[in-house]
């Protein structure tokens, strides 16, 4: 009997047939990646097997594919821990590999990179654009104004995220998290000199900068933990704060609206928030503005809904209680929001800081942490 | 087991049949709740978009309010989100002491300090069930075993995602949770493609297409897979399953009608509570297809 079993996701569309699943025996210790068990039995079972993949270091970033659902690189998954995943989380012994969901399939598993992710990357203008004439030498940039953006320039372009996104999987129009993280690449590069216009081109799209749920998938799978999502964040940051671009699709009132709610009353006044986001944080505006008073009307069913059905009172709906230290919440917002600089602690970049116990053994060598 | 608890702000507004039955539900497994009525917002990962150290600082605020109750084990929530946001904060705020005493530093005036500590916890009413009651403990106290229910799971991505950041090196079977507790309840739990994925609920103000194409693409494939209802222990998820479910059905265009309760109601039925008593009826779709099913249980 061999070790493991692959079970593959076959498409030829040569073929006429469609999409089936065939299983392959493989001998190789748990040590040994997925990819080394696709590659045997290719080369032992089937040469007619399509992968794609190059470097098998997590480096290339070609073999981006679904083992046991979730998306990985093959390269960088062992076949021992494939097989207990497949064990714990569906109860069977065979490792199954797919290509990964929201690519087209060109065959078995190997999806169009083109289609997708590299269309969406030429979206974002990946390149930087600097503002006058060039220097007569290279451009000086302080090393500390290039920290920040190391983390989504340790993206290899595997599409790992791209396939895993839910967003997408909703609205394939959606930007995606990789081309996402590649816009803060330049948004975040100080010698780039097109910020604002770059923002207010995501901000403004509707299937852009807002399109992101915050459902943690890219972060979840990607194999350098660039966490796209992340850098999706840090852009609608300096889209609302630093550059206050009031986009049609109530990215800035959203968040305008949230922030100012729980400022004056400590928890969330909920039906305050849906208007106050289409009045880009304003109830006044929220009321007089045409466009917001049409997506008010539009969701005037729903707010009916829930009205009818007894879960919100009109009274509740109207009156919020402040908690009763909120002069102490306003307190907070106002110390961190006067502060000169704004502070963000990115653990990709600075670590966490040792425990006790770690710290100990490396100052027993001599090597503090 | 006492605990400092946390509702968040949606049980309290507008899932108000979610609070009321954690507070009849909770007596019943022997936990105590102490609720933490002087603590804020989490921020919903909203605040951290607009700055990261005011969602860190207001969370670490409720962390401490919740470390002063005395005799608490642990602080409970009950909402997902709630529990993806303070997770978040609280994995920065461990992660580095100078970062830590800073933001305690806006917590000085109140009296406040967060401590990191090693047993110190913050967990959904979910993970409290599975970890700390245990569910030899809540099979014991079911009087109505909801045999034959067939109930979808929905998790909410942030109990669920990132793995690294929600204790799954401890814990590796967190996103199996609620199949073992239906399991405990006597419910039958459905395997369907939606269970892990997102309701869409975050960006509903935004991309609305978006928002409900998820909503509604994931009941249907809870209707697809014979679900009697979903069940969610996320009253943000409930919102865009539940209350938006009308308009969702438009945009995968398809009827829909699928029951959504809150965890905590599921287990007060089978601990004998009455649908009535959970506040199943004040929910948009209707639940009366699950309330017949539960008074035939009660009957045989």
């Amino acid at each position: 009997m061999a070790d493991y079993t692959l079970k593959l996701r076959r498409f030829d569309p040569e073929s006429g047939k469609a999409a089936y699943w065939e299983d392959f025996g493989v001998d190789l210790p748990p040590e040994r990646s997925v990819l080394d068990g696709i590659l045997q039995a290719r080369s032992r079972d089937d040469g007619s097997i399509a992968i794609r993949c190059s470097c098998q270091a997590a480096i290339c970033g070609s073999c981006a594919v679904r083992i046991n659902g979730k998306t990985a690189l093959a390269c960088n998954t062992k076949l021992g821990e494939a097989q207990d995943m497949a064990r714990s989380r569906r109860g069977r012994e065979e490792i199954t590999v797919e290509p990964m969901g929201n690519f087209p399939v060109l065959k078995d598993l190997v999806v169009d990179m083109d289609a997708v992710h590299w269309k969406k990357v030429q979206r974002v203008v990946p390149w930087l654009l600097p503002e006058g004439d060039p220097p007569e030498r290279e451009y000086i940039v302080p090393a500390e104004a290039m920290i920040d953006i190391t983390q989504s320039m340790a993206c290899i372009q595997c599409g790992a995220c791209v396939g895993a996104c839910l967003s997408l999987e909703a609205d394939p129009e959606f930007i995606g998290p990789a081309a996402l993280a590649k816009a803060y690449r330049f948004i975040g590069d100080p010698r780039d000199g097109q910020h604002e216009e770059r923002l207010k081109d995501l901000a403004e799209d509707p299937h852009g900068l807002y399109d992101c749920t915050h459902c943690f998938a890219c972060v979840e799978v990607c194999p350098k933990d660039v966490a796209p999502m992340n850098q999706i964040m840090r852009l609608r940051r300096m889209a609302t704060s630093d550059y206050e671009i009031k986009d049609k699709n109530s990215g800035y009132g959203h968040e305008k609206a949230f922030v100012n709610l729980i400022e004056k009353y400590g928890t969330l006044h909920e039906s305050q928030l849906l208007p106050r986001s289409y009045g880009q944080g304003s109830l006044i505006r929220s009321q007089v503005d045409p466009s917001s008073l049409k997506q008010l009307t539009a969701s005037l069913p729903t707010v009916i809904g829930g009205l009818k059905s007894g879960k919100v009172s009109p009274v509740k709906a109207l009156i919020h209680h402040k908690l009763p230290d909120q002069k102490q919440i306003r307190r907070i917002f106002h110390e961190i929001e006067s502060e000169d600089e704004r502070l963000e602690l990115n653990l990709y970049i600075v670590g966490e800081e040792a425990t006790e116990e770690e710290g100990a053994m490396a100052e027993g060598k001599g090597s503090e942490t | 087991m006492k605990v400092a608890y946390w509702p968040g702000c949606v049980s309290r507004g507008f899932t108000p049949e979610l609070h009321g039955s954690v507070a009849k539900v909770a007596p019943m497994l022997d936990i105590e709740l102490e609720e933490l009525d002087r603590a804020n917002c989490c921020g919903a990962g909203v605040i951290a978009e607009h700055s990261q150290e005011l969602a860190d600082t207001l969370n670490a605020r409720t962390f401490a309010l919740a470390q002063d109750v005395d005799g608490a084990a642990g602080m409970m929530n009950i909402c997902s989100t709630c529990q993806g946001a303070q997770s978040e904060c609280q994995e920065r705020l461990d992660a580095d002491t100078d970062y830590r005493s800073h933001v305690n530093g806006h917590l000085k005036p109140e009296g406040l300090s967060y401590e990191k500590a090693g047993d110190w916890w913050n967990k959904n009413f979910l993970w409290l069930l599975v970890e700390e009651i245990g569910l030899d403990a809540v099979r014991e106290r079911v009087v109505r075993p909801l045999e034959g229910l067939r109930v979808a799971p929905f998790y909410g991505c942030y109990i669920v995602r990132p793995t690294k950041r929600l204790g799954f090196d401890e814990h590796p079977d967190r996103d199996t949770y609620i199949e073992q507790l239906l399991a405990a309840l006597g419910a039958t739990p459905v395997d369907y493609a939606g269970k892990h994925k997102c309701c869409g609920f975050p960006v509903i103000t935004m991309a609305k297409h978006t928002s409900l194409r998820q909503a509604g693409s994931q009941i249907a494939d809870a209707l697809d897979a014979d679900a009697d209802c979903m069940v969610t222990p996320c009253p943000l998820c409930h919102l865009n399953l539940d209350l938006q479910q009308p308009d969702a059905a438009k945009y995968v265009e398809r009827d829909l009608g699928m029951p959504v309760l809150h965890l905590p109601q599921l287990v007060g039925l089978a601990l004998g509570l009455e649908p009535k008593e959970l506040g199943m009826n004040k929910h948009v779709i209707g639940t009366k297809d699950v309330q017949r099913k539960i008074a035939e249980l009660a009957a045989a």
